[in-house]
């Protein structure tokens, strides 16, 4: 049965995502997603009554290891790739909202 | 430096015999990578600086001095790792992914980072912030990917052998594509500790090289255990270079009739039936048998693949590395401009895919069901396994498709990577060996094994090798 995608389900999708679509965008990508996700949902026709699921190959158990700290790097190479710092700290944009006109 | 007639081999003995320093073998590497990539256009990052290791012992290291490509999404310190997105375009890495640590303990030269598809997401290598690679076959075509600068790389003899990484056909297709041997190993028997995470249960970094000895030597030094990757096999590794030189008789391969179908160009089946014609004059013996849910694989592993992935790629927020979005108001505004502008097309449209898979009112008919469908695929495998050594088939539908064909219809490139991708969906390892040229362009011959028997595949690959001699053929773009 065919799924139908809406512009909706797109903007709501991309909210989850952190993502967000121009309204020149919108329409093209959503018609995409509307048929890669009938595509995926060829998968209904398979019969997976009983099936157990898998979600990984590993050949070993979860592995357990000591909870110990380890000296890696120093803050001056952990601070090399931070886009905007200031005094040593990764600096942001206030964090609480803020009224646009304030 | 061009690499079309060298091997690991012979280059050690250049190196050992003094006939050249791996100073000099450095930069003639450089030099040549500079003339050809003009070309190409194999490269994000050409280390001018690249360092040769200290007090190079020939006997102990094979690779000792010689220069190995390495795909950008894996991390090396100090070196620019893009992963081929603006969104990484100036990250400079503090630390060197496992398999780096171990190149650089068996003495390799790295002297820098292959073109991609962005964060491995495609089968072409347009997708790349970095513009497109083009195939040293045919520049008009793709070289496959996302290994495609890996590919082509090798094929257009800049390097002897390079690292590509394979989550539903990225080492293999492109291998095909440009004429080139290219394994990838059983999950887990490779760390991914370093490796730039796309989908953590598919990924696995893999060798691409000319000459199939070439890979084994590179597999001996980057495979085993690693105490940063947990999912990384303990079992011992074996010389792969023990399992050259050797016959095929009695050696059980399987042939699926799903992958000789209609639905594969006349000539590349051609081009795989007169391989596994080659294996059973040779003694080996040849089974038809059926992947029955080989039509589900693209869905299954699409869902799978990019519900990893819109998890993997939440990290990329602009906050701590890479790229932050300009006049932001506060912080969800970073990161939603920083993702919007940092991450290209395809890379969006699999971060959408795997969320909206992973959404209230759809886990349960998506991911849930595509995981089910995994273990019927795991299990067409099992029950092949159980009465064959190998299976072998052909590695694309089509060879190398022309630059800007597909790029614009989703599905269609999607489905290139029908017959590849279920070997990531069951752990499994498998290489694309040349099988010989369709219409001037290269096709692949594929052989699958079971879990953790490489071995079986260096055996067949290396038998193929030496029956159909294809690397002396010389890449056709590559002429003046």
């Amino acid at each position: 049965m065919k799924i139908t995608i809406t512009e909706d389900t797109i903007r709501h999708v991309a909210e989850l995502s952190r993502l967000e679509f121009g309204d020149d965008e919108i329409g093209k990508f959503t018609q995409e997603m509307d048929s890669i996700i009938n595509m995926a949902n060829q998968l209904q026709e398979v019969d997976t009554e009983g099936v157990e699921e898998t979600v990984q190959v590993v050949d070993r158990d979860t592995v357990f290891r000591e909870d110990k700290s380890e000296h890696w790097q120093s803050k001056e190479e952990l601070m090399k790739n931070v886009p905007d710092e200031a005094n040593g700290f990764i600096k942001v944009p206030v964090i609480i909202e803020k009224d646009d006109n304030e | 430096m061009n690499y079309l007639n060298e091997t690991i081999d012979s280059l050690n003995k250049k190196l050992a015999g003094g006939e050249i320093t791996a100073d000099q073998l450095a930069k003639d590497t450089l030099a040549n990578i500079k003339e050809t990539d003009k070309k190409l256009n194999a490269w994000i990052t050409v280390d001018e600086d690249a360092k040769v290791a200290e007090d190079l012992d020939f006997n102990k290291n094979k690779l000792a001095g010689i220069p190995i490509a390495i795909k950008d999404n894996i991390i090396t310190d100090g070196v620019k790792t893009t992963a081929a997105s603006h969104i990484l375009d100036n990250f400079i890495p503090m630390y060197d992914a496992t398999v780096i640590t171990k190149l650089k303990e068996a003495q390799a030269t790295l002297i820098g980072k292959t073109n991609m598809d962005e964060f491995a997401m495609g089968s072409s290598t347009e997708h790349s912030y970095f513009g497109a690679t083009h195939n040293p076959w045919n520049l008009d075509k793709v070289p496959g990917g996302s290994s495609g600068g890996s590919a082509a790389a090798v094929a257009g003899g800049q390097v002897v052998a390079a690292l590509g990484s394979d989550t539903g056909g990225s080492i293999r297709q492109p291998a095909a594509f440009n004429g080139i041997f290219g394994i990838k190993p059983t999950y887990g028997r490779v760390s991914r500790w370093g490796l730039i995470a796309f989908g953590s249960s598919l990924d696995q970094i893999g060798v691409m090289s000319k000459r199939v000895k070439d890979s084994a030597e590179v597999m001996n030094v980057i495979a085993g255990g690693d105490e940063h990757d947990s999912t990384v096999s303990m079992r011992e590794v074996p010389d792969y270079t023990k399992f050259l030189g050797q016959d095929v008789k009695g050696l059980r391969v399987a042939v699926p009739k799903e992958y000789m179908s209609d639905a594969v160009d006349e000539g590349v089946r051609k081009a795989v039936q007169d391989q596994i014609d080659v294996l059973k004059e040779n003694g080996a013996i040849i089974n038809e048998v059926s992947l029955p849910h080989t039509n589900y694989v693209v869905p299954t592993y699409y869902i799978i693949a990019s519900s990893e992935a819109s998890s993997n790629l939440q990290r990329f927020d602009g906050i701590r590395y890479g790229y932050r979005a300009k006049n932001t108001k506060n912080l969800l505004d970073i990161y939603v401009k920083s993702r919007s502008e940092g991450f290209g097309t395809e890379v969006k449209r699999r971060i959408m895919l795997g969320s909206f898979a992973l959404s209230a009112g759809s886990y349960d008919k998506f991911f849930r069901q595509a995981a089910k469908v995994r273990t019927l695929i795991c299990n067409d495998f099992d029950k092949v396994f159980a009465e064959n050594d190998v299976i072998v088939g052909p590695v694309t539908t089509t060879p190398a498709f022309g630059i800007g064909t597909e790029i614009s219809d989703p599905i269609k490139m999607y489905n290139n990577d029908i017959l590849t991708i279920s070997a990531n969906l069951a752990g499994i390892p498998a290489a694309s060996v040349p099988a010989g040229l369709v219409d001037g362009m290269p096709v692949g011959l594929q052989i699958m094994a079971k879990r953790f028997d490489e071995g079986s595949i260096f055996r067949v690959a290396d038998f193929i090798e030496r029956q159909n001699k294809f690397y002396e053929k010389t890449p056709t773009g590559m002429e003046e």
